[in-house]
């Protein structure tokens, strides 16, 4: 996939205090820098290694990524909500782009 | 039909051979990473008790490059008490990192899931930081099978 | 000299499957009942088993939830695709063929079919090309492209559940007989056909891989060996590659015909697209 699409599965609502389970997966070869090409070239690195989830800008949950983590990285994770707000999910690529995603959250 | 050279011919032959002779498949732990000194830096030396934290993944992995893993520990998550972060190793791949969990007490819960490359068979490791400065860990060894016909 | 060969490559290929069979019995393989539907009557199985049930528990969970399964990111990018417009003509997929989910509801468990214009079989991936070079005038997409593979899984994910049904008659008849004839044909230096591992000993191990009766309704898949989604024909290179002979090409004759023939091994199955599977 030549551009990283990244998904996030979040509930849209949840009552004050719930602790809600979110999704997340982002297409990405992960690639390891262990694979050489048919030439015996190394391939170079290329990974996403940051994954960060905020809630009204305050920090949920993050993960600092590894070439070890297989390729369309999966990250599933808790987070309790006290507020309504927006969630802002960010992934970082070794080449230093950033894919977002945002999703909002209403809470009884 | 495809024509073999002479040096396909010398690998498949000696494969074959090799498939006839095994009874049983080796299981190589004894090679090691980096991953004892990772723990180390990660825990600044401090003790690391065992149990009080679960790694849940598969007795045996279909396929190297996807094995499912999650972590969990029971923990109240408040201000004082709640885990910070659980590192992950892989001790018989190339390199023993795998991921890193970083927790805040909105994380609610400390339970994480994600999926990792496995090289072979091996012990994946995870080491939780806890606030109060302690650490824990817990192991799972997982087999990692060769495909049938090429992986 | 050959000859020779022969009889190495077969002691080979009995030990490797004597070898997982001592591994099946070591590691304690779960047996579990596997999920079946009755064969239609000629059909040369007895049952009709799906490479879903051959799969181990981790991999059917990343099948079971749509969201974990990585190949929706392919469907996701043909959901778009499909209303893209692309090519002289000016036109997307929806300008001819409006709600997938609505036109193209059966499509995918009845591919290949008879092209009655051009008077030659046709599968799904060359019907998507054919439709952009002739009625959309844009270009056609590599086969084992992300814009291919996307579509096509896209397309024949409207399909999901709706059981494998291709007519084998009429037209059809001669590009079943040869698909049949592939399929029971030995082929390289290990001198294997599919069924060698597919009806004779599915169920049972090559090595430590479980082997499946080989079907097809779960393509495109995402293979956890690719870690992306591939086509039906790369599969079929794949194990052509495996028994060390020369594959033939994405969409040639003989794998359109093969497809036709595996299609009707599945038959009554129900469409996976897009499966996970090793």
């Amino acid at each position: 996939m030549a551009k990283s699409r990244p998904r996030v599965k979040v509930p849209k609502k949840a009552a004050k205090g719930d602790i809600v389970t979110i999704k997340t997966l982002i297409s990405h070869k992960m690639e390891s820098g262990q694979r050489k090409d048919k030439k015996g070239n190394v391939i170079p690195r290329r990974i996403i290694n940051k994954f960060d989830c905020t809630l009204n800008g305050k920090p949920v949950f993050s993960c600092d990524i590894e070439p070890a983590i297989s390729a369309n990285p999966y990250v599933e994770f808790s987070a309790k909500v006290e507020e309504a707000g927006d969630f802002v999910f960010t992934w970082t690529d070794d080449d230093g782009s950033k894919y977002t995603k945002k999703s909002s959250i209403k809470v009884s | 039909m495809a024509e073999l050279n002479r040096r396909e011919f010398i690998i498949f032959a000696t494969g074959a051979a090799a498939a006839a002779v095994i009874a049983t498949p080796t299981v190589a732990l004894a090679e090691a990473n980096d991953s004892a000194e990772q723990i180390k830096k990660f825990t600044g030396g401090a003790k690391v008790s065992d149990g009080g934290i679960e790694l849940s993944m598969p007795e045996i992995a279909e396929n190297g490059n996807t094995v499912p893993l999650s972590v969990s520990i029971d923990s109240p998550m408040t201000d004082d008490n709640h885990v910070k972060s659980v590192m992950v190793l892989a001790e018989g791949n190339p390199n023993s990192g795998v991921i890193t969990f970083n927790f805040t007490p909105a994380s609610g819960k400390a339970e994480a899931s994600t999926r990792m490359r496995l090289a072979k068979t091996q012990n994946v490791t995870a080491v939780a930081r806890m606030s109060d400065g302690s650490f824990r860990q817990t192991s799972a060894l997982v087999k990692v099978t060769i495909g049938g016909c090429g992986g | 000299m050959f000859a020779t060969i022969t009889m190495t490559r077969r002691l080979a290929v009995s030990a490797l499957i004597g070898l997982g069979v001592a591994f099946a019995a070591s590691a304690g393989s779960a047996e579990e009942t596997r999920k079946s539907i009755a064969a239609p009557d000629g059909h040369p199985l007895d049952e009709i088993i799906s490479g879903y049930e051959f799969r181990s528990a981790a991999t059917k969970a990343v099948q079971d939830d749509d969201f974990q399964n990585p190949a929706f990111l392919w469907v996701e990018k043909g959901e778009e695709n499909w209303e893209e417009v692309d090519g002289t003509a000016g036109k997307s997929c929806a300008s001819c063929h409006g709600d997938a989910s609505e036109t193209m509801a059966k499509a995918g468990a009845q591919y290949p079919k008879w092209d009655a214009k051009d008077q030659n079989p046709i599968n799904l991936e060359q019907r998507i090309n054919k439709c952009r070079t002739k009625a959309m005038g844009a270009e056609a997409w590599a086969w084992e492209s992300d814009e291919l593979l996307s579509m096509t899984s896209f397309v024949r994910h409207q399909s999901r559940g709706e059981p494998v049904a291709v007519k084998i008659d009429g037209k059809m008849k001669p590009v079943f007989d040869y698909g049949k004839k592939l399929y029971y044909q030995r082929n390289g230096q290990l001198d294997m056909s599919c069924a060698n591992c597919h009806e004779d000993n599915y169920g049972t191990r090559i090595r430590s891989d479980m082997l499946s009766q080989g079907q097809s309704n779960g393509f495109p898949t995402y293979r956890l060996k690719w870690q992306k989604v591939g086509s039906l024909h790369r599969r079929f290179k794949g194990c052509m590659k495996q028994v060390r002979a020369t594959p033939y090409k994405v969409g040639s004759n003989e794998f359109v015909a093969l497809e036709l023939y595996v299609n009707y091994r599945g038959s009554g199955l129900p469409v996976e697209t897009p499966a996970v599977r090793q």
